[in-house]
């Protein structure tokens, strides 16, 4: 658990701030989940791995003698898909986005059990369009960011799925194997007997050449024409998201094992590292609004990961607050400190930000300063910080007067 | 707690059915405890041999836990209990150091003959709402997450979890001999998921820093990296062991009967009451006894699962103590659950007690004691953590820290805790074990439980009432 300061909340800030608006320019909407779900949310296939879901806090509801669980909310795609299918399932496209935070328990008491992500999600839509979208939209807000050498690499849940299934495991074995792929052991799968060759020199080529343009997919292609047609469609598919990629400039990294953890992904899946930090990652997940009972609609998304992107934002000369103007009082009398509070909301009302200050301290941080001694003819003194001169003035007229011409 | 500088040792040693294995055991490997047998009344144990090492007996499940926490350095417990506090807490700080080779049965998944499932794919492709009845509910949890289960519920239990299934659970986990002998309990093992052996456990900070070597030499010709429990052949389900029971009927009212030391009087009082049953005596004891009313279905549960049982509508009535209806109430304030009125036997004082050194005389002189952080966090043990927790809450104790267990709580004064919220019949055993009891919470009684959507339903006020007023009878 952490503690954001005032420092902290202004990178947060800045981050949403951005992301908020990149999803709205893309004609995305937002939308917020509660923070508690249900626990039969995540426990069927293809939603959270069993490993993840050892890390769920969970605990009986309200009227806990049903037995029905609840849980923090574990993950931000989940939620929103559910909410897709109870509320929206109507609406043949949907572009949603939200900010929120997630939770997961770690034994050691050390890390950060509450993480935030900024996630977008596009419902419906045809294929490989919308995954290039989000792929482009995430890419654009790291950019936005200030966020400088991020690599993106980018993988196919369904060409996994398809090597799994050549190899021929018993339904036991195959589920065994996924888990621990999902865990991130790849080498599981180069260690599993096939009774094929053809499948091995397969997993071999796949495990160990990183591609770097879709022409390393036509490479594979033409390499194995003994493959499975659920191979290929994937490929075809990851074929056709890469050469839009590599026609709109953007660059990637073709790399099937540096990706785990993608229970609910169907097809492609990315992620974005810099600094050598996973800062984002998404995917497509075409089964899981069916899953919540919805209906049978695609869809993809991506989340970017806050907390990692906060110690990498640049970090810019902030100013202190937004105060512009400190009002404060020689004494404090009742009349002054009256007075005190009047011309800052006339300052206020005026739109310039007004900070009171009852301490006596001296604040160079200001633009202005406005000392009122209540004293006729000229109760108050304005003191311009960045020029360094004082001048007496009359009444509130005069000070809004100096204060708007700067 | 922990003395490191005279290496001083403690040594958690099982109650109940590992009692007489271990004993052996000990005295095989020549670490005997004197007065460590079935017939015990003390907690407190010397080794003749060591003079710095110590043993408490403690309930199984707490040894894991106790050892987990650091206030005991090893233990000696069943793997079944290690399991269940390793598959929530992977990374506790409990490390199994071997296996001792003894031990019975195993931990299995079952499903009701007949409850119409046959195999564990039939739960993860199904979209059923399943409920498993457990007391390990982690083991429990652990299982249907790992079968990606789509929706499931657990219901912990102190007990007779075989009891539940088909009507009020479709799975239990829970412990059997072999898998024969649970088909002869008209149920269907589906999966084993570990054999019951004991095993020798250390706290992980002691074994990395405390020179706990002496005593590990002792076990050394029993250590062994593998249990050699042989395992059972797993039992194929055939038709034949289906039809082992006839299948259950629905009844219109379901009422539940405690075993354990509630069974004898209530069966006096249902006797006074003119309710002849047939399996509910100390001769006879089954878990589903029969009455001669045929619209009334009976079971035989523990008492401290009944309020539960009865809100979530397993049960309709149930004759439980208001003790543990009261722990019931106070987690689940909006609960369904309600006394009728108290049969008035099975009588004891709810009480808070601390250890006779300790200065103060009650409620209010702890709290000053308290506040002078010489006891700050308090620690409190009892098996009835809301009673306790609102007790405390309520006489402003803070800081305080709730140790939850399965009775016998005054094992854990005053070293493990410095107080217990506990009932007592007269208070002797706590004056035996040097403790002084500062508060009397409450007393409770048996008394007849009701859930009251069954009160209000049309379908089963008429022979509620016949029921309750029969019992109502029995008081005079």
């Amino acid at each position: 658990m952490q503690d954001l300061l005032p420092e902290g909340m202004l990178r947060f800030r800045r981050i949403e701030d951005i992301f908020r608006t990149c999803c709205r320019n893309w004609g995305y909407q937002e939308v917020r989940t509660p923070t508690l779900e249900y626990l039969y949310l995540f426990t069927a296939t293809g939603t959270l791995t069993p490993s993840m879901l050892s890390k769920v806090y969970s605990f009986l509801d309200w009227d806990g003698w049903s037995g029905e669980r609840v849980v923090l909310r574990p993950d931000g795609t989940i939620p929103v898909a559910r909410l897709y299918a109870d509320n929206l399932s109507g609406q043949e496209l949907a572009r949603l986005f939200y900010v929120t935070n997630i939770f997961a328990f770690e034994g050691t008491g050390k890390e950060n059990r509450e993480r935030w992500q900024c996630g977008a999600e596009f419902f419906g839509g045809a294929k490989f369009a919308p995954d290039v979208e989000i792929i482009l939209l995430a890419e654009e807000v790291i950019r936005r960011l200030g966020i400088s050498n991020v690599g993106l690499q980018l993988s196919h849940a369904g060409l996994v799925k398809a090597l799994l299934k050549e190899l021929k495991l018993s339904p036991g074995e195959e589920a065994k194997m996924t888990n621990r792929i999902l865990e991130g052991n790849w080498q599981a799968l180069t260690k599993a007997k096939s009774t094929n060759p053809e499948i091995e020199r397969l997993i071999a080529a796949l495990l160990g050449l990183k591609g770097k343009s879709s022409s390393f997919l036509h490479n594979v292609k033409a390499s194995f024409p003994k493959a499975s047609q659920d191979f290929k469609s994937s490929l075809e598919d990851l074929i056709n998201v890469t050469t839009l990629l590599d026609k709109l400039g953007c660059s990637y990294k073709i790399d099937i094992a540096e990706i785990h953890g993608f229970e609910y992904y169907t097809g492609i899946c990315f992620q974005f590292l810099a600094a050598g930090e996973k800062i984002g990652g998404g995917g497509r997940y075409d089964n899981l609004v069916p899953l919540m009972n919805g209906e049978d609609i695609p869809a993809c998304g991506f989340a970017l990961y806050v907390d990692p992107i906060m110690k990498l934002l640049p970090l810019e000369k902030e100013k202190k607050g937004e105060s512009e103007i400190l009002v404060k009082g020689k004494e404090l009398t009742p009349e002054i400190v009256e007075t005190c509070f009047t011309v800052a909301e006339s300052l206020r009302d005026a739109g310039h930000p007004a900070e009171l200050d009852f301490t006596g301290r001296e604040e160079s941080n200001y633009r202005w300063v406005v000392l009122v001694s209540g004293k006729e003819p000229s109760p108050f003194v304005l003191t311009d910080c960045i020029q360094r001169r004082r001048r007496d003035a009359a009444s509130m007229a005069e000070i809004l007067k100096v204060v708007s011409e700067g | 707690m922990k003395d490191y500088q005279d290496g001083y040792i403690k040594l958690a040693l099982p109650k109940g059915r590992f009692i007489s294995p271990t004993a052996s055991l000990l005295a095989e490997i020549d670490l005997g405890f004197e007065g460590y047998s079935d017939k015990t009344k003390q907690y407190r144990l010397r080794s003749a041999r060591f003079p710095s090492l110590s043993a408490k007996i403690l309930q199984e499940k707490d040894i894991s836990i106790q050892v987990a926490v650091g206030n005991y350095d090893l233990g000696i417990c069943g793997s079944d209990w290690i399991e269940e506090f390793l598959v929530k807490y992977p990374a506790g700080a409990l490390v199994k150091i071997s296996s001792l080779n003894y031990g019975e049965g195993s931990i299995h998944v079952v499903a009701s003959a007949g409850a119409g499932i046959a195999n564990l794919s039939e739960l993860s492709a199904g979209r059923n709402d399943y409920r498993i009845v457990s007391e390990y509910p982690n083991l429990a949890e652990a299982f249907a997450l790992n079968l990606r289960m789509r929706r499931f519920r657990i219901f912990p239990v102190w007990g007779a979890a075989e009891a539940y299934p088909p009507e009020n659970a479709d799975l239990a986990v829970l412990w059997g001999k072999s898998g024969a002998y649970i088909a002869t309990q008209g149920l269907i093992p589906l999966k084993r998921l570990l054999p019951v052996t004991a095993f020798l456990i250390a706290n992980r900070e002691s074994l990395e820093s405390k020179d706990l070597s002496r005593i590990l030499m002792c076990f050394s010709s029993k250590l062994t990296a593998e249990p050699q429990t042989s395992i059972e052949s797993e039992l194929d389900i055939s038709e034949e062991l289906k039809g082992t029971r006839p299948l259950w009927q629905a009844k219109e009212i379901n009422l539940a009967l405690p075993d354990g030391h509630q069974q004898a009087p209530t069966s006096q009082f249902l006797k006074q009451a003119g309710l002849a049953l047939q399996g509910y005596s100390e001769e006879v004891v089954s878990r589903r006894p029969s009455a001669d009313l045929d619209w009334l279905g009976i079971k035989v549960i523990r008492p401290q699962d009944m309020p539960l049982q009865v809100a979530n509508g397993n049960f309709d009535l149930a004759i439980t103590g208001e003790d543990w209806l009261l722990e019931h109430l106070y987690c689940f304030p909006s609960s369904p659950v309600k006394k009728l009125f108290a049969l008035g036997f099975g009588t004891v004082k709810i009480v808070a007690a601390v250890s006779q050194e300790m200065p103060v005389n009650n409620i209010d002189e702890l709290r000053s004691l308290v506040q002078s952080s010489k006891f700050a966090p308090l620690k409190v043990a009892s098996e009835y953590i809301n009673i306790a927790d609102k007790y405390l809450r309520d006489n402003h104790i803070n800081p305080y820290k709730l140790i939850p267990t399965w009775g016998a709580s005054e094992a854990f004064l005053p070293e493990d805790a410095d107080m217990l919220i506990d009932n007592v019949q007269t208070g002797k055993t706590l004056k035996q074990h040097k403790l002084k009891i500062i508060d009397v919470l409450f007393r409770s009684s048996a008394c007849l439980i009701a859930n009251k959507d069954s009160l209000a339903s049309f379908d089963k006020k008429g022979k509620m009432e016949l029921l309750t007023q029969k019992l109502r009878a029995g008081l005079k």
